[in-house]
């Protein structure tokens, strides 16, 4: 099946700043694909790009296998929902869904069954009639995101639409979006800089720095097998532990030295040995590679116990049990999952592949 | 360092507000003692009121021995930490430290003796003679705390001094105030609404609501048992699910057959409140315990935080990641582990033993 979405060696400068450089997207028909990345890394930009509310300096954008590159936004009929609600405050919610289509000139009857249809799905039959100032937060985000469902495109373009919301509510309609996803088929391209938003809605994920995309894939893909040490330490919390070292027959650094579990290597090279710290533990069976140590800090936070851990002049995390009690200082061996550990390339940063 | 006492404190703002209600605290000598609540829960007030910032209406505030109410800020020996990146980015380490010595006219071989001393203990002594801007945060924390230690305060007080810092940074900067603080064996009197933060440092932790002091504990005591549904809420994410049941057959019950192990201390048709942990419920495809519908999944990497809609009510449950249930689906939610706490609906106490 043709791509929805495509965009091919795209590059956007605004004066001096890069803020595309040869971005590479192939977004899928019906994906809830998102983009993730730090602000300043090209999301927003990526997406007007896509939207054609910016000019690409060189590269392409294809829809459904279609040059858009020059296209007008209408012409590329793509479905835009920011941040902000934008509702017209004197316009009831139905006037406010169906506003797109007014400007379209559509019948009354199709208008009221599309709008009626759209608050079906977003449970907001029952606000119809009420005006933006007499809603909730949540509830203007729904009407806001009827009015973009409303219209039919090909495609949702959706710019840290929950960024306003508070927790609970981000949590609830992060449940409502994947639903109303699952019931439309439609192609999502979702932009976020909230890894947990990514990790829970996604189908794909595009990880973005620097206005080039550093990985693709699915979100436990890209947690399990990080393609750079950037990546890595990007996604996940606490952080994916770090610790310098050479590696060749085994992997040595200051004050450790475990066995290298099949990395491809030749030679003896700088490497960046990571492990999560799920992946450590403080059970040490006889057997176990382990990491040895020295307590810094001990941090009960109820459901586990996060154990700041000194291995030679570098500093490592342990997810423990709850129950784990501990003293600053005292010498702690820390078993390694070698499974699933990772090893970057000290230089270019890349992920070393298992042989 | 010293302990400090917080005897009988009642303050009472012109407006009639009521801030700090006859509230009692003994934070021991050496000890990291954590003040948790919403905004308007009194923490920050009891604490300028331990500073001297702000007068009590009634009650009396101990540093060491000394009664210091009336005192001066100046006067208490303590100091205050309000953020830590306030240093002097001009200014070595070594002058940031001897910044507040010098102001206050010490003698300069004196000063030379303290900034070296701090440095000793903070390990920054390689540091002495680099700007600000050539540290990490941890480094410049540790800067931070001290240029407070070499005055030889007393206590440390601290008003959310992490909150304007990222996630990670603020992750790196917990663990480094908690070594230090452990080495030096300072008291430190901490003010957070943020409870991780203070399930992670405090030695104990005062939870106050409106004035009042809802439970004091250590971090373990009061994830485990809240004294009350508010510290129950207040405390762990997602929180506690608090499930109305019966007890009957040795078990507390509750709507759509959701069964929980019955806590000592109540009797046979007691309706009570259970706080289960998110991580006390576990979800199967299929099997024995109450049927619901799964209606969110939060991915975290680490593990995955389901909402399952039951009779009894949408619980949170925390699972490993391995654990792969769609949302929609259909499934079973069991209790697993120790009996939870109980709490009586109207009193909202814990009532289990």
């Amino acid at each position: 099946m043709t791509s929805a979405i495509v965009a091919e060696n795209v590059s956007k400068s605004f004066g001096d700043v890069e803020a595309l450089k040869g971005l590479e997207l192939d977004v899928p028909q019906g994906a809830f694909f998102v983009l993730l990345g730090p602000s300043g890394a090209g999301k927003t930009t990526t997406l007007r790009v896509i939207a054609g509310l910016e000019k690409p300096d060189t590269g392409t954008v294809h829809l459904d296998g279609i040059d858009a590159t020059g296209a007008t936004p209408a012409e590329r009929d793509l479905s835009m929902v920011f941040q902000s609600y934008a509702l017209y405050p004197k316009k009831t919610a139905f006037e406010n869904i169906a506003s797109p289509l007014r400007a379209r000139k559509m019948g009354k009857a199709e208008i009221d069954e599309r709008v009626g249809r759209v608050a079906g799905l977003l449970h907001i039959e029952e606000l119809m009639n009420r005006y933006p100032a007499q809603m909730s937060g949540g509830q203007m985000q729904r009407v806001a995101l009827g009015r973009a469902l409303v219209r039919e495109p090909r495609a949702f373009l959706m710019d840290e639409p929950l960024t306003n919301l508070d927790l609970k509510l981000r949590v609830e309609m992060r449940t409502e979006l994947t639903r109303i996803h699952r019931s439309l088929g439609a192609t999502f391209l979702y932009v976020t800089n909230d890894q947990v938003e990514a990790m829970s809605m996604a189908d794909q994920v595009a990880v973005l720095r620097s206005g080039t995309v550093q990985q693709v894939g699915t979100p436990t893909e890209i947690y399990d097998n990080p393609a750079n040490r950037w990546v890595a330490t990007f996604v996940g919390s606490p952080r994916m532990n770090l610790l310098r070292c050479r590696a060749n027959g085994r992997l040595e650094g200051e004050g450790w030295s475990l066995p290298n579990p099949g990395f491809g290597i030749h030679g003896d090279r700088p490497a960046l040995f990571g492990v999560r710290s799920e992946d450590l533990s403080l059970e040490v069976r006889e057997e176990s590679a382990a990491l040895d140590g020295t307590v810094y800090a001990v941090e009960p936070l109820g459901d586990r116990t996060l154990v700041d851990v000194e291995v030679g002049d570098q500093r490592i995390v342990i997810k423990a049990p709850p129950t784990t009690s501990l003293q600053i200082g005292e010498k702690v061996r820390a078993a390694v999952d070698l499974d699933r550990v990772h090893l970057f390339d000290a230089d270019t940063e890349s992920a070393i592949a298992r042989k | 360092m010293a302990q400090v006492l917080v005897q009988r404190l009642h303050k009472q703002f012109p407006d009639g507000t009521v801030a700090v209600e006859e509230l009692d605290l003994e934070i021991g000598d050496g000890e990291l003692f954590v003040m948790l609540g919403p905004s308007g829960c009194g923490k920050t007030t009891t604490l300028r009121c331990i500073a001297g910032l702000e007068e009590e209406t009634s009650g009396q505030i101990v540093i060491g021995d000394e009664v210091v109410s009336g005192l001066k800020p100046s006067q208490r020996d303590i100091a205050m930490v309000f953020q830590f990146y306030a240093l002097y980015p001009h200014l070595s380490v070594r002058d940031n430290m001897a910044f507040p010595l010098r102001a206050a006219k010490m003698p300069e071989n004196e000063v030379t003796e303290r900034v070296n001393e701090a440095a000793r203990m903070l390990q920054l002594e390689q540091y002495l003679t680099r700007k600000p801007s050539k540290l990490s945060g941890g480094e410049q924390q540790r800067v931070a705390l001290g240029r407070a230690m070499v005055r030889h305060p007393k206590a440390f007080l601290m008003d959310e001094p992490l909150t304007n810092l990222d996630a990670e940074l603020r992750a790196d900067m917990r663990a480094e105030l908690k070594h230090v603080q452990q080495r030096l064996n300072s008291t430190m009197v901490y003010v957070t609404h943020d409870q991780v933060e203070a399930m992670a440092l405090g030695d104990r932790i005062a939870i106050m609501n409106k004035g009042n002091l809802e439970q004091l504990g250590a971090p373990m005591e009061v994830y485990n048992r809240p004294a009350t549904l508010f510290a129950a809420r207040f405390i762990g994410s997602p929180p506690m699910n608090l499930v109305e049941a019966e007890v009957s057959n040795g078990h507390l019950t509750a709507a759509g057959g959701l069964q929980i192990a019955a806590p000592e201390g109540l009797k046979r048709g007691d309706k009570v409140i259970a706080g289960v942990r998110p991580e006390r419920f576990t979800v199967s495809a299929e099997g024995e315990g109450a049927r619901g519908r799964v209606v969110s999944r939060e991915a975290l990497g680490d593990e995955t935080i389901y909402v399952v809609e039951t009779e009894a009510g949408l619980l949170n449950v925390r699972m490993p990641p391995t654990a792969r249930f769609a949302e929609e689906q259909i499934v079973s939610v069991r209790h697993v582990g120790a009996p939870p706490p109980a709490y009586d609906p109207q009193s909202e106490q814990v009532i289990s033993k």
